[in-house]
């Protein structure tokens, strides 16, 4: 490759590929060049570079997955798992929780405001959820919500309802931490709604342990105009079972999973699958986006990975895609709900004490009015977000309400980040202050498919 | 107990018997009375008649404005859906036939509401059967009613009342007019007090009625009050000036009626979204909810957008009407709702205008009557920025006198 190809600058470093450089800028890309090379260093020429902090990059690590754990088969692969009842409701118009809801949702908002909202900020700057925040959301049972009891579970019904509640209460904390803590505990759902025996035998006691498995449920692909419904990442049916081929993103924990639900498409259709991290053909590399660092997100390459007849969970028609894709986005909208309330509670104060031309910033309409709007529209998530979780929660058809819901944090989520650092000024800017933080995990709503669910 | 806000059941046949009449009766005279500005629509006299019949028999709880009145008795602990959520729920099926029409309703004004917020049990009962007009606004006075100048005087056994009121809402039709008035302009605003004022009262003149944008069936009046007397006893609630409780009691009435008029701005864009849905399909644009709306063309996207925050506004209008019925403070609520529901209402009837092309701009589809209907829904009631005010206040835990 020639000298001048190499400094073409399309298509790379965020350069669209119709762009061209005329000679200044082939002079101004060789004396770039010649800056990033180590001769430079080598002469003495360059003055000493601050020593960086580690922090994980795109190239930070790579690893092939490693397997801590063999899940020993039990259970019989052809009879249907146990499976939560659904939560009926009686027909009256109610925003009120259940007592058990309201109980779970105080045990884990204090959980969020004292574990949390301190440890936020350096797992935001090391991609890392600590240990002890893990440890201690094992403690209150976040893993087993949607376990049914008969495995070792807390939920005797469909738990979309009080996950969502769950969700909202750790997002409110910090939403980075709460999708790593809220990833093993969504396989563990999906398993309790379309695992078979052998499945939920098999791998279900780790998760009502001590040591919960760290597990994904990778869905997204890194394209342009991703549709979560047509997957690229393909299965192939071989004599044995499936030969999986593709890429996942937005992994959580990928390096440490020990267990991946994949989506793949098998005969045009979208299936999961079950895949132990041990299986031979899966790369695990770290892939940290804007926001919700905490969850530590990697990408997942899958070649030519062999799995068994019985790696499939639930329907091979798509139906039980759809739902998880469902399930998946009302978790996401929960989170949402979740940060939108922290944004909330952190600039009402803010603008009352903050002063400008001798008063209250709050004092002013064009920022009181930014307050209530975040208010009236935050209020409006949440009530679209319960409407789906409660018509899930009751086994009835919420594909309608949740895509609403979607749209709506989406879009009014992304606002409420937007106007929070706005409404700080200068100092919402810098990371004093977690507005900014916010702002970029408030992006990853109306992007992120899969990952969690409840 | 159970969170779950799906449409409560016990209100589904009041809910779809509304959506029948809307249908059958409101649409096909629609754009008769939108042509036919100040002609009264006499077709709506059988209905309020059919009404009448329904609510003795009790088959329409809450069916209309009336129904506003907190419910005090009780005091289990058991969750209500009562008269409020039922008034939001069959208000806004009527707007989805006609918003301008359903204002016209005989016995069904917003001054029945306010007798029914505020009107003490005799006069209640005095009133029962009555079609009470609201009069509040001023030619000087819009949204800071506070600032009222009409003004009541006691003498003997009687209020005079004198001034000049705009904007009254079936103010030829109905058969009273609740009146704001002062008692004491010095004494601010807890000197201002409702009077029922029966049409007829000598003093009390219908001097115009508006050419308006939209909701043309209703007919909207200029009266003035010149030494009109009125009974001592047609004061609603307390005749006392209390400065601390101040304006809240003629406040409270809002708290009942904006989730009113949400429902209204609820009910008027769900027809817009609703026709434009059957044209985009006949168009072959069929909205998928599990495709990512970035995959699907812009018609169905900004669809799916519109429907999101139409149903928002929705729930937040139940959310208000439903802690009425169980006697939760609302008034931060009702104004979210208010607010929500009066800036999609613009958004929904306008972009559906706008996704329908000329044939939504012509007067042979009811598309463009719909964003004229709904444009004063996002005013009268307290304007979107009073909304705006309101909540603000309350979130940041402000006064009127911090944040102006």
């Amino acid at each position: 490759m020639s000298l001048i190809n190499s400094l073409k600058p399309g298509g790379r470093n965020g350069v669209p590929r119709s762009e061209s450089s005329d000679p200044i800028g082939y002079l101004v890309a060789g004396l770039n060049r010649l800056a990033q090379s180590d001769i430079l260093d080598r002469v003495k020429l360059r003055k000493p570079a601050e020593q960086a902090v580690f922090t994980v990059t795109r190239n930070g690590f790579k690893t092939m997955t490693a397997a801590s754990r063999t899940f020993a088969k039990a259970g019989s692969k052809d009879k249907a798992g146990a499976r939560p009842a659904d939560a009926p409701r009686p027909g009256v118009f109610d925003l009120t929780p259940s007592e058990d809801e309201q109980m779970l949702v105080d045990v884990v908002g204090e959980y969020a405001a004292e574990v949390l909202v301190p440890a936020a900020a350096e797992a935001n700057e090391t991609c890392l959820a600590p240990e002890a925040v893990l440890k201690a959301s094992l403690e209150i049972g976040i893993p087993i919500l949607g376990i049914p009891e008969a495995l070792g579970g807390i939920s005797e019904e469909r738990s979309a309802m009080a996950g969502t509640l769950v969700a909202e209460a750790l997002a409110k904390g910090d939403m980075g931490l709460a999708v790593a803590v809220l990833a093993p505990g969504s396989v563990a759902t999906a398993l309790g709604l379309w695992g078979t025996e052998a499945q939920q035998q098999t791998y279900l006691p780790a998760f009502s342990d001590s040591d919960v498995p760290a597990a994904a449920l990778a869905l997204n692909e890194p394209s342009v105009l991703f549709d979560v419904l047509s997957p690229s990442t393909t299965a192939t049916k071989t004599a044995g079972g499936y030969v999986l081929n593709g890429v996942k993103s937005a992994v959580v924990r990928g390096a440490e999973a020990e267990l991946f639900v994949v989506g793949a498409t098998l005969e045009g259709k979208p299936v999961l699958f079950l895949v132990e991290s041990s299986t031979q053909g899966l790369a695990i590399e770290g892939d940290p986006g804007m926001g919700v660092r905490a969850a530590s997100l990697s990408t997942l390459t899958l070649t030519d990975v062999t799995v068994g007849s019985d790696a499939v969970l639930g329907a091979t028609d798509g139906t039980t895609y759809a739902e998880c894709v469902r399930l998946s986005r009302l978790a996401w909208c929960a989170l949402a709900v979740g940060t939108g309330q922290a944004v909330l509670d952190y600039v009402t104060p803010y603008v009352k004490t903050r002063e400008a031309f001798g008063e209250p910033i709050a004092h002013r309409q064009s920022v009181a009015f930014m307050v209530a709007n975040i208010a009236i529209e935050l209020q409006a998530m949440r009530l679209l977000t319960y409407k789906a979780a409660s018509r899930a929660a009751a086994g009835k058809d919420f594909s309608r309400e949740v895509a609403l819901a979607r749209k709506l944090c989406a879009e009014k989520g992304m606002q409420i980040g937007l106007d929070g650092v706005q409404l700080l000024g200068g100092h919402g800017f810098v990371k004093e202050h977690p507005v900014e933080r916010w702002y970029r995990d408030l992006r990853a709503v109306g992007i992120m498919e899969g990952t969690v669910l409840v | 107990m159970a969170i779950n806000l799906d449409d409560p059941k016990k209100f589904g046949a009041l809910r779809d018997q509304a959506h029948q009449v809307a249908m059958n009766m409101l649409r096909p005279i629609s754009r008769k009375y939108d042509q036919a500005e100040h002609e009264y629509p006499k077709e709506l006299d059988m209905l309020a008649a059919m009404i009448d019949g329904l609510s003795e028999s009790g088959a329409s709880e809450g069916a209309g404005a009336a129904g506003v009145r907190r419910e005090e008795s009780g005091d289990d602990k058991s969750v209500k859906n009562g008269s409020n959520l039922a008034s939001v729920m069959s208000i806004a099926e009527m707007c989805w036939g006609d918003v301008g029409l359903l204002l016209s309703m005989p016995r069904q004004g917003l001054g029945n509401s306010a007798i029914a917020s505020v009107a003490n049990d005799e006069q209640l009962k005095r009133f029962e059967g009555t079609w009470a007009a609201m009069a509040i606004t001023e030619p000087g006075v819009g949204s800071d009613s506070a600032n009222i100048s009409t003004t009541a005087v006691k003498d003997g056994d009687e209020y005079v009342i004198n001034g000049e009121k705009i904007y009254v809402t079936s103010g030829e039709r109905a058969d009273s007019v609740v009146v704001w008035a002062t008692l004491d302009k010095s004494l601010g605003r807890a000197a201002i007090k409702s009077f029922v004022v029966q049409k007829g009262t000598p003093g009390m003149k219908v001097e115009r009625l508006e050419h308006k944008l939209g909701i043309r069936a209703s007919d909207t009046a200029v009266i003035t009050f010149t030494d009109c007397r009125v009974p001592a006893e047609n004061l609603l609630g307390s005749p006392e000036v209390d400065v601390k409780q101040g304006f809240a009691g003629a406040m409270a009435t809002f708290d009942n009626t904006r989730p009113l008029v949400a429902s209204m701005a609820v009910g008027c864009a769900r027809a817009s979204l609703d026709l434009t849905r059957d044209l985009l399909e006949q168009a072959g644009v069929v909205v998928d909810y599990d495709r990512p709306a970035i995959n699907q063309s812009a018609a169905a996207a900004k669809f799916l957008q519109m429907e999101a925050d139409l149903e928002g506004a929705r729930l937040l209008m139940l959310q208000a009407a439903w802690m009425a019925d169980n006697r939760q403070p609302n008034s931060l609520e009702a104004s979210m709702a208010k607010a929500k529901a009066g800036r999609v209402g613009s958004d929904i009837t306008l972009s559906c205008v706008e996704l329908a092309g000329s044939l939504g701009y012509s007067e042979n589809e009811l598309l463009e009557k719909w964003s004229r209907d709904s444009k004063i829904l996002d005013i009268f009631e307290g304007t979107q920025q009073i909304q705006q005010l309101i909540v603000a206040r309350r979130i940041l835990g402000l006064s009127s006198a911090e944040l102006k």
